[in-house]
């Protein structure tokens, strides 16, 4: 049997959140500290508001490039309602980094679908560690709703493989070569992902990756 | 992207199927590269069209692509084309001709299959074009592959004298993985030299080349027999020995890492005598194939006793968790649960069109119609006027099909049908890829159907390139920019028939439809206004709604724009008569650009400029 450990993250949300960027971000910081790594983007036709998740898989030798139900060591949820869509790709043990923010389809507005009222509830119910917060009201708070991205990787930068600063340097390193200026306020908005994620609501990180093979 | 161009020998890089294609066809020293975009295919030219010293361009569809790549190899320049599935159908025409006379610059097709069904109409597996065509196909697996298999296959093209198709998947095509790259081959162009014999496929030359093609086949089984492409990787566990190729191979070798594994990568000519000698080695042979059971059926033909697809499904992608159970099933094993946790579908969340897209209106305007029209699609971000609040579409089949498919309703009109209008709704992109020769049919056979050219200028769904009606280039460079009124009417629609509306205009273009409907014979409405992600639209001031007007009628919720949302509902009560249901709304001033669509729907006029005017 093969005992190479492989990390999974599931990255979702909706076209235009930034999830394809999270889920590069997380990809290149891996590269960066020597593991394989594939990525699947399944888009279809997000860019019109559809679903959009992103697969990161990472360890000594990565083959199949897509999640199996159930065994996602990380969730990253970019909306609420799809962190719920996406919960049972989790392993036993693994968590759920919720954003709050809630974002009705026009199909919901038009009352042909409801929103349930609390998702993360719902995730809890069945069992699922979850961490959730308000990453648009922290964004806002920092000045720059685009910060989400950034909230929302420190948020899960305690529960990966590698330190939580080689993260935030794959982060930072990208604004310093292209806009400085941003450089600092990324580097509160990672530091107050991460806090967030250590809130009261959040549970004690229980990292115990999945096997592969 | 970038870093994939400015990369150097021996580099590693985490690059998409897409891009690393890209880079291989460079590297082998390509001139000439051809596409229509399709999606999982449309990155590749995209990507090489950042590489210097080639000539990349934007077809005006497949078909078109395949020849500029033939007449590229014809003239002894290594030439490449790319396209989704179906555009391959599109293409075959010159293919299958091709095929038999051969190539001088290496010719490669790479063939991009929708397995899943992200973003298609069907799920055609075009490896049969291999077999159909008797040309070689290569499967890669990972972006690693793509890579190395887009070079060589210019290699296998010039030593067989063939076209090769490079079949890959959605999840190679957008699949990102460490790709190790190379550095380019310096290839000069030989030129034409003419030679009718071979060149002008008249039956007489015709018949003389085809068996060429038949011993050239024989050729290239010899050769997939011998190939590196094809490599057994051992296992201890010999109940099974697999049979794989493309991405289903990675998920074949992390669900099962313990059987061996006949990995292939030239998956035709089959290379049947590798199968033999595993089968010589396990209990049972299982082939692992995505869609079509291909290989399945050659080695059952070949006399192999073999297992398939009475195990696995013949849609979809094999993946972990679709091969674990059936696998595991078959061994009599059992079979571990995949997940713990319970499967929640909270609503749907159907791709929907853009805030201010210029399409909205004209399906408004059509789902107000709707009683008295028939409308025939087609294939584009307007295949989404299905869907709701519109459901304004009635047909949608392939690219370019509105019109013929309009023309054949009028017809065979029927008793229930006789009084209605036959409406075609087609995109710019997609009338010039296909659209014409339909428009010039409902002309000649003097057909009455009304068509609505929806010219956003851009080819919208698949991210928005350039065509010949946008003015610009592959490379965004200025090019000649089509004229549609001029077009359509060299076609013969009369003058008086042909109008240009701003869909935003809702009554105007209402009123355009409804006039034009009424006129039996052809017809054509252009509208005119760019999508809203194209360097062509220009943002205004966003609306938002006074809720002292508004009446709840929820008559601009039929826009369809998600930037408009239903903040509270409620009924109002008549007397003798049915309660009427009402939805008061809110304007996301964020998402609003301006475009006054919903202003037109609005009676009340309860729909404001969200700041004063300066």
């Amino acid at each position: 049997m093969s005992v190479d450990i492989i990390t999974n993250i599931l990255v979702c949300g909706i076209g235009g959140q930034g999830v394809m960027t999270a889920a590069e971000i997380l990809a290149q910081t891996a590269i960066a500290k020597g593991f394989d790594v594939k990525k699947s983007e399944v888009a279809g036709m997000a860019q019109r508001g559809g679903v959009v998740t992103s697969h990161v898989r990472f360890g000594r030798r990565v083959y199949s490039p897509v999640i199996t139900p159930g065994s996602a060591d990380v969730l990253v949820a970019f909306e609420a309602a799809e962190g719920s869509r996406w919960g049972d790709m989790l392993r036993p043990g693994g968590v759920a980094m919720v954003n709050t923010i809630r974002l009705a389809p026009p199909i919901v507005s038009a009352g042909l679908y409801k929103y349930p009222d609390d998702p993360v509830a719902q995730m809890r119910a069945a069992g699922i560690t979850v961490v959730d917060f308000d990453a648009g009201a922290i964004a806002r708070a920092l000045g720059d709703l685009k910060l989400v991205n950034t909230i929302m990787l420190g948020a899960i930068a305690d529960h990966l493989p590698f330190p939580a600063d080689d993260l935030e340097e794959q982060i930072v390193g990208r604004f310093r070569a292209r806009k400085p200026a941003m450089v600092e306020v990324n580097q509160r908005a990672f530091a107050a992902g991460r806090s967030a994620a250590r809130g009261p609501k959040a549970g004690p990180a229980n990292r115990e990756p999945a096997m592969a093979g | 992207m970038s870093a994939a161009v400015q990369a150097i020998r021996n580099d590693r890089l985490l690059l998409s199927g897409n891009d690393a294609i890209a880079r291989g066809v460079w590297e082998a020293g390509a001139r000439v590269c051809a596409a229509y975009p399709g999606t999982p295919s449309t990155e590749i030219l995209e990507a090489l069209a950042l590489y210097p010293d080639l000539n990349p361009d934007w077809s005006v569809n497949e078909k078109v692509a395949m020849e500029v790549a033939i007449g590229a190899s014809m003239s002894g320049a290594r030439a490449f084309c790319a396209m989704k599935h179906v555009g391959m159908n599109v293409a075959s025409d010159a293919f299958m001709t091709i095929t038999v006379a051969g190539v001088v610059g290496g010719l490669v097709v790479a063939v991009a299959d929708d397995v899943g069904l992200s973003s298609s109409q069907n799920e055609q597996d075009s490896r049969f074009w291999g077999r159909f065509a008797h040309v070689p196909v290569l499967e890669p697996a990972d972006s690693q592959e793509a890579y190395e298999m887009a070079k060589l296959a210019f290699e296998i093209s010039e030593q067989f004298n063939t076209p090769v198709i490079l079949r890959l998947t959605t999840r190679v095509c957008h699949v990102k993985a460490m790709v190790t790259l190379g550095e380019r081959e310096d290839r000069p162009v030989a030129g034409f030299t003419p030679d009718a014999r071979r060149w002008v496929m008249t039956p007489a030359n015709a018949k003389v080349q085809l068996p060429r093609q038949i011993a050239r086949e024989a050729d290239l089984r010899a050769a997939a027999q011998a190939s590196p492409l094809n490599r057994l990787e051992a296992g201890s566990d010999r109940r099974i020995g697999f049979v794989t190729t493309g991405p289903a191979y990675m998920h074949l070798r992390e669900s099962f890492p313990d059987f061996p594994i006949l990995k292939l990568g030239f998956t035709y000519p089959l290379a049947v005598d590798r199968v033999r000698e595993l089968a010589a080695q396990v209990d049972t042979v299982v082939v692992v194939e995505e869609t079509e059971p291909l290989m399945e059926q050659e080695l059952r033909a070949a006399g192999l006793e073999v297992r398939g697809k009475d195990l696995l499904p013949r849609l979809g992608e094999l993946t972990p968790n679709v091969l674990i159970p059936a696998i595991k099933g078959m061994l009599g094993e059992p079979i571990p649960p995949t997940t713990t946790f319970p499967h929640y579908d909270p609503f749907p969340r159907p791709p929907t069109m853009c805030p201010a897209c210029p399409h909205m209106g004209v399906y408004f305007t059509l789902h107000r119609l709707r009683r008295k029209v028939q409308i025939s699609g087609d294939i584009g971000c307007y295949t989404l006027g299905a869907g709701h609040p519109w459901n304004a579409l009635d047909t949608t089949i392939s690219m370019g099909a509105s019109m013929g498919i309009a023309l054949g309703m009028d017809k065979a009109r029927g008793p229930e049908d006789k009084d209605k209008a036959v409406i075609a709704v087609i995109g710019d992109s997609t009338f010039l890829h296909m659209g014409m020769q339909g428009m010039l049919d409902i002309v000649y056979n003097r057909g009455n159907v009304t068509t609505l050219i929806l010219d956003n200028r851009t080819t919208g769904m698949t991210g928005g390139q350039h065509h010949p009606g946008t003015g610009k280039d592959l490379r965004g460079e200025e090019a000649p920019r089509v004229d549609f009124v001029r077009l359509v009417e060299a076609l013969g629609v009369k003058p008086e028939r042909i109008r240009k509306v701003d869909p935003y205009k809702l009554p105007v273009l209402f009123k355009a439809i409804k006039d034009e409907i009424a006129v039996a014979e052809p017809s054509v409405i252009i509208t005119d206004q760019p999508c809203v992600l194209s360097e062509f639209y220009g943002k205004l001031s966003p609306y938002h709604v006074d809720d002292d007007k508004c009446t709840g009628c929820g008559n601009c919720i039929n826009v369809g724009c998600p930037a408009i949302t239903v903040k509270k509902t409620g009924v109002r009560q008549r007397e003798g008569a049915d309660d009427v249901p009402l939805s008061f709304v809110q304007i996301e001033t964020a998402m609003c650009t301006g475009c006054h669509m919903c202003v037109e729907s609005c009676g009340p006029k309860a729909i404001l400029p969200a700041q004063p005017v300066a």
